[in-house]
């Protein structure tokens, strides 16, 4: 039963499965590298004050980026506000309502759009926000990670929807309810999951974003207290100690991108978590 | 070939004692993109009773009874022509709106469809909560009336909050079957509802359709032939897009008025 040329198959077999090993490999040893150097360095440095303190002048030991934690949620509690409504209406418009026509373009400006470089982005919403207002702001931060996440979300949304498998929409408009309802209460609610992760991964994405709030953010080394004054954000602190020469800020940096880590790695863990399906078959 | 007229043979029911037909269908045509499906059919469907559709596959059988509750109009390249109505109302009037016409005229699709997110109990219920039906004793009675009717009750009645699509593929379909009975149609489409089903299953949902057409006016499309002869009180066989031949099942698969009839119930072609 043995072809004659079986081992020389087997081998070429055995060759592909090693190389596709090896790749894959490759794909996850930066995740690891990154992530064991993060602990080495950055685990050590992070302590209550971290969490708890302001940033201290150099020279003084001691303090945290609490104004930096804080600041970040309060960007990404805004661009959410203002991304994720945008977002999923436009993938629910692309997936339920769109002609396949104009449908191309939309796709093709979102695609578009999720490849302009960030800071691009940050200059766009200095000019539109930031100019005419006279001052940088959190508000103008938090708009520009909000425009950055629609194309994101958008095209995620419109995915998932897409995985609603037809007989669905089509059983619950023989059923006579209306297509609006058909659409949030049966298509939306069975791709919910999918949707909500994809917004998470894109608040993860923006939340590790810098050069837009160079432009729009700002930082600010205390409390904002109103959204129209500078903001601090992890990312913009972790970058000011990175590139300072003292190793105090240095280590605070590593500590500022160990916790920033942490924490998508926590939304993403999270989101898996929160969404576990209610019987097993959502998507 | 003969040319298709307005009055196919026996477009007309023969037996008076059916009472006035549940819908009239003139000189109805389909197309998709241009292409046309469906070519000028004309039949009435029977009020409370089965009227089964047959014929070989892409006869233009499932395109027929999507074009009986408006169902084409999900697809933006299907166009409807011709008349029909559904006791004496012209369901394609410019005035009446689809969400309505399917409320009368519900569906059974061939593949089950359960809601995955939703309960046995919501499943049923879906069409009433979502058109606005919020009295709970209401719901509850509906539930329990239409998955009786549906054979399904005592099979779960003792889990009704369980996960629809844990249930069996039959009872998936009989729970589907309860779902479109549970808002109270007029008529029930059914796009061969058991042709996935074992025959088990297939025999229950037989039955069950049986049993629904005391109180509904059903018309069901399918494959097999036997199913036809055993449950239809009329039949109409497509072919090629035209509908060569209708009539009561009886004289259908009997002495049939058309060769072609007559061909593919002995299983000469098809």
């Amino acid at each position: 039963m043995t072809a004659p040329n079986h081992r020389w198959r087997k081998f070429k077999n055995a060759v592909v499965q090693t190389l596709t090993f090896a790749c894959a490999i490759l794909v996850i040893s930066p995740l690891l590298l990154v992530f064991y150097h993060l602990v080495k360095l950055g685990f050590s440095s992070v302590n209550l004050a971290f969490f708890t303190q302001l940033p201290r002048p150099v020279g003084e030991a001691g303090g945290g980026m609490a104004n930096a934690i804080v600041g970040t949620f309060i960007l990404l509690g805004q661009a959410a506000l203002f991304g994720v409504p945008v977002g999923v209406l436009g993938g629910v418009f692309l997936s339920e309502y769109g002609s396949s026509r104009l449908n191309w373009w939309i796709r093709f400006a979102a695609d578009v759009l999720n490849g302009v470089p960030s800071i691009t982005w940050g200059i766009v919403v200095w000019t539109l926000l930031v100019v005419p207002m006279h001052s940088f702001s959190a508000l103008a931060g938090g708009v520009v990670l909000g425009m950055m996440m629609i194309p994101l979300v958008m095209r995620t949304t419109e995915e998932v929807l897409q995985l609603v498998p037809g007989g669905y929409r089509e059983a619950a408009l023989a059923l006579g309810i209306a297509q609006w309802r058909t659409i949030a209460q049966i298509v939306v609610r069975t791709a919910l999951k999918g949707i909500i992760t994809g917004v998470l991964l894109a608040l993860a994405r923006v939340a590790g974003e810098t050069a837009p709030l160079l432009f729009t953010a700002l930082g600010n080394l205390g409390w904002a207290h109103k959204l129209n004054e500078p903001i601090a954000a992890m990312p913009l602190q972790i970058f000011i100690y990175a590139i300072s020469p003292y190793d105090d800020w240095h280590r605070q940096a590593w500590a500022g991108a160990f916790v920033l880590l942490v924490l998508v790695l926590a939304v993403n863990i999270g989101v898996r978590f929160l969404t576990r399906d209610r019987f097993g078959e959502r998507i | 070939m003969p040319p298709t007229t307005d009055q196919t043979p026996g477009a007309t029911l023969e037996n008076k004692s059916a009472g006035a037909p549940a819908m009239t269908v003139r000189r109805l045509s389909v197309s998709f993109d241009g292409n046309q499906v469906l070519k000028n059919a004309s039949l009435d469907i029977a009020a409370r009773a089965v009227t089964a559709i047959i014929g070989p596959s892409g006869c233009g059988k499932s395109t027929f009874l999507r074009a009986l509750n408006r169902m084409h109009e999900l697809n933006p390249q299907a166009r409807v022509e011709g008349e029909i109505r559904l006791f004496g109302e012209d369901i394609y009037a410019r005035n009446v709106e689809p969400v309505v016409v399917r409320r009368r005229i519900g569906m059974v699709f061939q593949k089950s469809n359960p809601f995955p997110t939703m309960s046995i109990v919501e499943n049923v219920t879906v069409g009433l909560r979502l058109n606005g039906v919020r009295n709970r004793r209401l719901l509850a009675e509906r539930t329990e009336q239409s998955l009786r009717m549906a054979a399904l009750w005592d099979e779960v009645k003792d889990r009704l909050h369980a996960p629809a699509i844990s249930l069996s593929g039959g009872q998936q379909q009989r729970l589907c079957i309860a779902r479109a009975l549970a808002v109270q149609p007029e008529v029930v489409l059914m796009d061969e509802p058991a042709s996935a089903l074992d025959p088990l299953a297939t025999a229950r949902i037989e039955d069950l359709i049986l049993e629904l057409k005391k109180d509904y006016t059903i018309v069901i499309v399918t494959h097999n032939m036997q199913q036809a002869a055993r449950m239809s009180d009329y039949t109409a066989f497509f072919y090629l897009g035209e509908l060569v031949e209708f009539g009561p099942t009886a004289k259908i698969f009997t002495s049939p008025s058309q060769r072609r009839t007559e061909d593919y119930v002995t299983g000469r072609f098809g």
